[in-house]
């Protein structure tokens, strides 16, 4: 792929600097034939801990599985670096070897395969080794107190009949047991309580000071609380309408959604003014 | 571990197929090859012409040295398999090609049975070794026969049973050394005119299992036979009768495979089992013939006072297999479970089920059906659950799901319910479904290659069945299905 080959000679150019952990680069995406991503540009360095905000329907998810490879989501333009190489046409399994993971929104379940099976497999996958039994196990049995899941957890089924915080904790322990250098969170706080959303929360937090960077795609403020992004984003209509820190998401939860919309149009004319500027207000990047 | 296995859980599932779309080259892995199709050279000590004559039936009977009433029962059965028109239902198509007259009925591939491996003439105990089973022996297994064509060649149990008098012998000394016990028991549970291929079976029958267990005696180890078909266009027409005695236990398990022949070969079993109050029956088939075998077999139990018989069923090689175990639970609270997988490849149909038949109060049954689909292939369910008039207080449940690997496949259920009682606890659910893309993207997103995430949604799928088997047989089935996955991409 000619994307490919831009990237090497961008990170050559840029000698000293390594190439961005994530590069995403005008890319649109369409679901049998409709296009849902319309343009995103978002940048994430290894570390850092970015959160996409926006309403339901706005393409935060698609953005999520385009991220990792779901078939059914088609990327008709732009690019997805990784470490500076194009993923785009990988296979999941190949961007999850890279150190892509992504917790879902929504887990299958997969009747009949144990979690500590499937854990073992997953995870001697993407490390590309057989860990032996004992390390393995005395890895799991940590986090696992970390996380709060108990030992019975191991023999039921992947989230075969689980509740809602049970899969999100499972995401969560799997995610931490997969140790990726890139974790995407598709609405992990999505139907938890808020003893889960602790929990949950400081799993991810776990991972980030690991040096996981970590992409939150969230509806809601609240998680926030618990998991402190240096930059947030605002999703609107398929691309990133505003861009900024964390204070961003308060303002946010204080004035809706409407008003990034329309603080976005109203800016775009005076968008190059408005970013240098050093106040706390959104940076539309949509007009950039 | 466990090498020997492989030929009776091995249907074939390759190390090397070809994909012919990236879309499904997650399913290309299983059913398209065939491990156990190599044959030997015939050096047999009499084999039939081809086609079934009064002749035939009367020499397989007089080599036997059988008694008068045998060749009797052989020659009234022979009469009724003429009589009986073919099935009118299930794939007719397929059952209609086969080719009566050009099968081999009888083989007998050596001078008499061994009890010691070393004096198995050469090429058939080398065909065993391949097949792993003097391993098997050696390794978890009470007793073993290994039948060849026609015959048992080969024959041993544990010293501790014959001590307690339990006897497993292969179906011909059964009748010579027991015949009361046979006698009494032979064609009780599934009569001559039962169906066409009953009555093909008890013209002809040679070999199969005899066991009888005595009262109260309890066999922890499972007892294994292995079936090997070498010959082209064989008809192989075992007998198996196993006769619990009140509150004893028995485990037998029986696998079996064939050479890739062009042309097709005929197998065609009788197995009746009678667990006595209070017994246990449990019969495990891992049937894997190759794909140019009919599997048309007939098995059913009789089920007494609080006796308890579970068919546990794999079928995964054969052409076209019709098997429907049966278990009619005759005295009260006995129980009853039949539980099956089938796995159907290119040009292969697997249409089983079970049967049934409450015909006393306070029984319970249970039927769980798995089969598994890809490549044009068929599955059948075909059950039937009666229930007769004045057996209060039964129970039952029926589960079958089926799962396409892709859209060329078919998968067909046909429960039957006759329940003539009121007071009865009967439950019936059917799935069909198809590998999700969303279960493939879960386990992808996770590091699995496509084929190694289907192998690990088609073993979860069959784990219901597979955690029944013995620990060695299940671990090898599990291995099987997923290294023969991963090697299936290019």
């Amino acid at each position: 792929m000619t994307s490919k080959n831009t990237s090497k000679s961008t990170a050559e150019n840029t000698s000293e600097k390594v190439a961005p952990l994530l590069q995403i680069v005008d890319l649109h995406v369409s679901v049998e034939d409709k296009e849902i991503l319309k343009g995103v540009n978002l940048t994430i360095n290894a570390g850092e801990i970015h959160a996409i905000m926006g309403r339901n329907g706005s393409g935060k998810s698609t953005l999520s599985y385009a991220l990792m490879g779901h078939p059914r989501y088609k990327v008709t333009s732009g690019k997805m670096l990784y470490k500076g190489q194009e993923v785009g046409e990988m296979s999941p399994d190949q961007r999850a070897k890279l150190g892509m993971a992504l917790a879902f929104q929504y887990p299958v379940a997969i009747p009949g395969v144990s979690v500590s099976n499937f854990l073992r497999k997953t995870v001697n996958a993407v490390r590309g080794r057989d860990i032996p039994v004992k390390e393995f196990r005395l890895e799991l049995k940590a986090l696992m107190a970390k996380l709060g899941v108990k030992d019975e957890f191991l023999s039921r089924y992947v989230n075969d009949g689980f509740s809602g915080g049970e899969k999100k904790r499972l995401e969560i322990l799997q995610l931490s047991m997969l140790k990726p250098l890139l974790a995407i969170l598709d609405e992990t706080d999505s139907g938890l309580d808020i003893d889960a959303l602790k929990t949950v929360s400081e799993g991810i937090n776990v991972m980030a000071q690991a040096d996981t960077a970590v992409l939150l795609i969230t509806h809601y403020q609240r998680m926030l609380n618990y998991v402190q992004p240096q930059f947030v984003h605002v999703f609107q209509d398929g691309k990133i309408v505003a861009s900024g820190g964390k204070e961003l998401a308060l303002e946010l939860e204080d004035r809706g959604y409407e008003w990034v919309t329309q603080e976005s149009v109203d800016e775009s004319a005076s968008a190059q003014a408005k970013a240098n500027s050093s106040s706390a207000a959104a940076t539309p990047v949509g007009a950039k | 571990m466990s090498a020997e296995l492989a030929p009776a859980l091995n249907n074939g599932l390759p190390e090397n197929a070809s994909t012919s779309s990236p879309k499904n080259s997650g399913l290309e892995g299983i059913g398209n090859d065939y491990k156990y199709g190599f044959s030997d050279k015939e050096d047999y000590i009499f084999k039939s012409g081809r086609g079934l004559t009064r002749e035939i039936v009367e020499k397989i009977s007089s080599m036997k040295n059988e008694p008068e009433w045998m060749l009797k029962f052989r020659l009234r059965a022979l009469d009724i398999f003429n009589k009986k028109p073919m099935p009118t239902w299930g794939n007719c198509n397929l059952l209609n090609n086969i080719d009566f007259e050009n099968i081999f009925y009888y083989i007998k591939p050596s001078e008499k049975q061994e009890t010691d491996w070393d004096d198995v003439p050469e090429g058939i105990k080398n065909t065993f070794d391949r097949l792993g089973i003097p391993e098997a022996e050696r390794k978890f297994l009470a007793g073993v026969t290994a039948q060849y064509e026609s015959e048992v060649v080969y024959h041993s149990i544990r010293e501790d049973l014959e001590k307690q008098g339990v006897l497993f012998l292969d179906m011909d000394s059964g009748l010579r050394l027991h015949e009361d016990i046979v006698r009494e028991h032979f064609a009780t549970v599934i009569p001559t005119a039962d169906n066409k291929f009953s009555a093909l079976n008890s013209a002809v029958w040679s070999g199969g299992s005899f066991i009888w267990v005595p009262p109260g005696v309890r066999i922890e180890i499972p007892l294994q036979a292995y079936f090997r078909i070498n010959a082209e266009n064989m008809g192989q027409f075992e007998r198996t009768l196993i006769i619990a005695e009140p509150g004893s236990y028995v485990h037998y398990i029986e696998g079996c495979t064939a050479p890739t022949y062009s042309s097709d070969s005929l197998h065609s079993a009788v197995v009746e089992l009678i667990a006595k109050p209070g017994a246990h029956i449990r019969y495990t088939t891992i049937q894997n013939w190759s794909k140019n075998v009919y599997n048309l077999v007939t098995k059913r139990a009789v089920a007494h006072e609080d006796a308890k018989v579970e068919w546990v069923d794999g079928n995964l090689g054969s052409k076209l297999t019709m098997k429907y175990p049966a278990i009619y639970l005759v005295g009260e609270r006995a129980h009853g479970e039949v539980l099956s997988i089938a796995f159907a490849g290119e040009d292969q149909h697997q249409d089983a089920g079970a049967k049934i038949i409450h015909a006393a109060p306070n029984t319970t049954s249970m039927i769980v059906s798995k089969s598994i689909c890809k490549n044009g292939g068929r599955t059948s369910y075909r059950g039937l659950i009666k229930v007769y008039p004045k057996a209060t207080g039964v129970k039952s449940s029926v589960k079958c799901d089926a799962l396409l690997l892709d859209d060329k496949s078919r998968s067909d259920t046909y429960p039957t319910m006759e329940i003539d009682e009121k007071d009865v606890n009967i439950e019936h659910e059917a799935t069909v479904s198809k590998v999700g893309e969303e279960q493939l993207f879960y386990l992808m997103s996770r590091g699995l290659n496509q084929d190694e995430a289907t192998a690990m949604i088609v073993n979860g799928f069959f784990e219901p069945f597979t955690k029944e088997l013995p620990l060695e047989y299940a671990v090898e089935l599990n291995r099987l299905i997923q290294l023969e996955m991963e090697g299936s991409v290019g």
